[in-house]
């Protein structure tokens, strides 16, 4: 896996020249892509390329007041993978998806999803158009609207404010919700105010709030904190149904849960990655046992 | 048809409706045709405070619709009021023509007194009703715009909006107050005749307006009620409760939030508008930092998030006001204050949280 991943990135370096020229470039399909918000976002045909990879993080630096949160962070995500990345506390879990969403800009490196759209370049809303969705580590759902109002204004459609403010649901998007609804098991209560949902229902209610946006790629952080031993499940469950159809990137501390699911695990360390691999792999790696199974 | 399915399952909405339109059959015919010496006869003097209390009404709905729906907490509402005010107050000072004191054919007493041969550019147009009426909304709507936009944009919420809000509209205040200005300084503009040829001491004009603002009310509160029951109203409510959660979600939150604050001072400069020719008279005191916190009061103890429940506040508070300033005018202000403690303590749902409350207990035992 290691191997693959090296080559991938060695074919990078030209597709990646080619995008930063293109960016640069004012050409009328840069500029579509510069603005890109105003226009349609990008088709899964289009992201998907030759060679599966949808995520591309290289050389990502990024230091508040002096300390390095990540340190020439490399990582690629293919296509449809579950990725799990794990990593003491501190490791830059969490400030790798403030990265990828736009809420933190790093300081050095480069971030491109698809080959040729700059993360760097866009702004929160704009990157969740193009279909990264996010799902925070404490759930966060509106919780003064119903779990359809939920599903239905996280859905992907167009979210200018005048369209909103005539738009009434078509069948199809009813449909789609159903599915949505029944996806995360919350099919009993569409009704009911977000807010009296448990803790398991909410963080299920919240990646089918991502759902409801067709992510290519979806971002999770720590899904089972707080759930008991069966939701726990259901949730792990629900996100292997996921991949395959979406790229999953989880963040999670639980490893049982991530032993559960994984098929990839990235330790991030200090900001940057000590290893990469199936499970097992990583596991019996000693520097790994070291910094972070060792002290389990 | 489109009324029944705005206020479903909204029964203080229909109790609301209902009040205003019996206030719109009844008042007239108590005012015009039950002669003075019955008990049931409405003197004009309580069909004009009526007719204050729904404009006092209107500027509530429109408070809630950005305070209850949106979050944003504006200390300035007061101001886009005024604005209203003044631009309905600017139509009326040239309907009087040549019969001011000074009898000049065109120019207002106060620009003779200040010794102006000409009017300013800004006081052309106004005229014509139609040309005043679209000020009215545009002035307010063009302040809260571009106030929104920047404030918006910045990501500026919470304390430091209302702060930024509650400067804005005492600014304002200090620069009508100033002579130069060419808004009647420190008076403002007072002694209209008429509004549409038609005299404004009149028990009929009065009643025009009274039935007019109604209207008026009953109109914004059906588009408030729209906005907030069609999607752009439950990304607004959104907003308030998780604001980042929407933006990454993919909604451009300072576009909503601008678009709410400006349909609301739009709303609120109408409010003004009709406000003006009941009372008779807009001068810069409508500015005062106080109103803007009054209105939120109303709004408070009302209920916010409801509509009717800052229409019902704004009623409340007001004839409050209007029976303590007669009485015991020095205790107002501390009446007011307490009201907002005790509002902000032990009703945070104000008096429609309690009704409900009352009620659901009811339905449990």
């Amino acid at each position: 896996m290691f191997g693959i991943n090296y080559e991938v990135g060695v074919a990078m370096i030209d597709n990646d020249a080619a995008s930063q020229n293109n960016v640069v470039d004012s050409s009328p399909d840069a500029l579509q892509n510069r603005f890109g918000f105003l226009s349609k976002p990008p088709s899964r045909e289009e992201l998907v390329t030759h060679n599966g990879i949808i995520l591309y993080l290289e050389d990502v630096t990024l230091s508040f007041d002096g300390f390095k949160a990540l340190n020439d962070l490399t990582l690629y995500v293919e296509v449809g993978e579950l990725r799990c990345i794990i990593g003491p506390n501190g490791a830059g879990k969490t400030t790798l998806m403030d990265v990828i969403t736009g809420k933190t800009r790093p300081d050095s490196g480069s971030a491109f999803y698809g080959q040729t759209i700059d993360l760097l370049q866009m702004s929160e809303p704009q990157i969740a158009t193009l279909g990264i969705g996010r799902k925070f580590q404490k759930p966060t759902v509106f919780e003064q609207h119903s779990v359809l109002e939920n599903l239905e204004l996280a859905m992907k459609s167009d979210k200018r404010v005048w369209v909103s403010l005539f738009k009434q649901l078509t069948g199809q998007e009813k449909d789609r919700i159903e599915e949505v609804l029944n996806l995360i098991g919350l099919t009993d209560f569409p009704r009911k105010m977000a807010g009296s949902l448990s803790h398991g229902q909410k963080q299920w209610l919240e990646i089918g709030m991502l759902l409801m946006q067709d992510p290519l790629l979806l971002l999770v952080d720590e899904p089972v904190a707080g759930m008991t031993q069966q939701e726990s499940e259901a949730t792990a469950e629900l996100l292997t149904s996921l991949a395959g159809e979406h790229s999953v990137v989880v963040v999670e501390h639980d490893m049982e849960f991530v032993r559960s699911i994984a098929r990839q695990v990235t330790v991030l360390h200090e900001g940057s990655v000590l290893a990469e691999g199936a499970f097992d792999v990583v596991q019996e790696d000693p520097i790994v046992r070291e910094v972070y199974l060792g002290s389990s | 048809m489109l009324i029944s399915r705005l206020l479903d399952h909204e029964k203080g909405g229909w109790a609301f409706l209902a009040v205003l339109l019996a206030a719109v059959v009844v008042v007239p015919i108590a005012n015009l045709l039950i002669p003075e010496d019955s008990v049931f006869h409405l003197s004009t003097y309580m069909v004009t405070l009526l007719g204050k209390y729904l404009c006092y009404a209107l500027l509530a709905i429109a408070l809630d619709l950005v305070w209850g729906y949106c979050g944003i907490l504006s200390l300035g509402h007061g101001a886009f009021f005024a604005l209203g005010g003044y631009a309905m107050g600017m139509y009326l000072m040239r309907q009087v023509g040549s019969r001011g004191v000074y009898g000049h054919p065109e120019l207002p007493d106060f620009m003779v007194f200040l010794d102006w041969d000409s009017l300013p550019w800004y006081w052309l147009g106004f005229d014509q009703f139609w040309f005043a009426m679209l000020m009215v909304m545009l002035v307010p709507g063009l302040l809260a715009f571009v106030f929104g936009w920047l404030a918006f944009r910045s990501r500026v919420s919470g304390v430091y909006l209302s702060i930024m809000t509650q400067a804005l509209t005492y600014a304002l205040m200090l620069a009508f107050f100033r002579n130069e200005m060419g808004f009647g300084g420190n008076n403002g503009l007072t002694d209209f005749k008429d509004i549409l040829g038609s005299s404004l001491q009149t028990d009929f004009t009065r009643i025009v307006l009274f039935v007019s603002s109604a209207v008026a009310l009953a109109a914004g509160y059906l588009l408030c009620r729209y906005i907030v029951t069609s999607k752009l109203g439950r990304v607004v409510t959104a907003v308030r409760d998780a604001e980042a959660r929407t933006r990454f979600i993919g909604y451009r939150v300072e576009f909503y939030q601008v678009w709410i604050f400006t349909v609301s001072a739009v709303i609120a400069g109408i409010a003004g508008a009709l406000y003006v020719p009941q009372v008779g008279i807009i001068n810069p005191s409508e500015f005062q930092p106080l109103n803007s916190i009054e209105l939120v009061v109303w709004v408070a103890l009302g209920g916010r998030g409801t509509l009717y429940g800052a229409a019902l506040g704004a009623g409340l508070v007001n004839y409050v006001k209007t029976i303590l300033t007669g009485a015991l005018p020095e205790i107002w202000l501390f009446v007011l204050g307490t009201l907002f403690v005790v509002v902000t303590v032990f009703l945070p749902k104000g008096v429609v949280g309690v009704w409900h409350q009352l009620r659901s207990r009811g339905s449990h035992d």
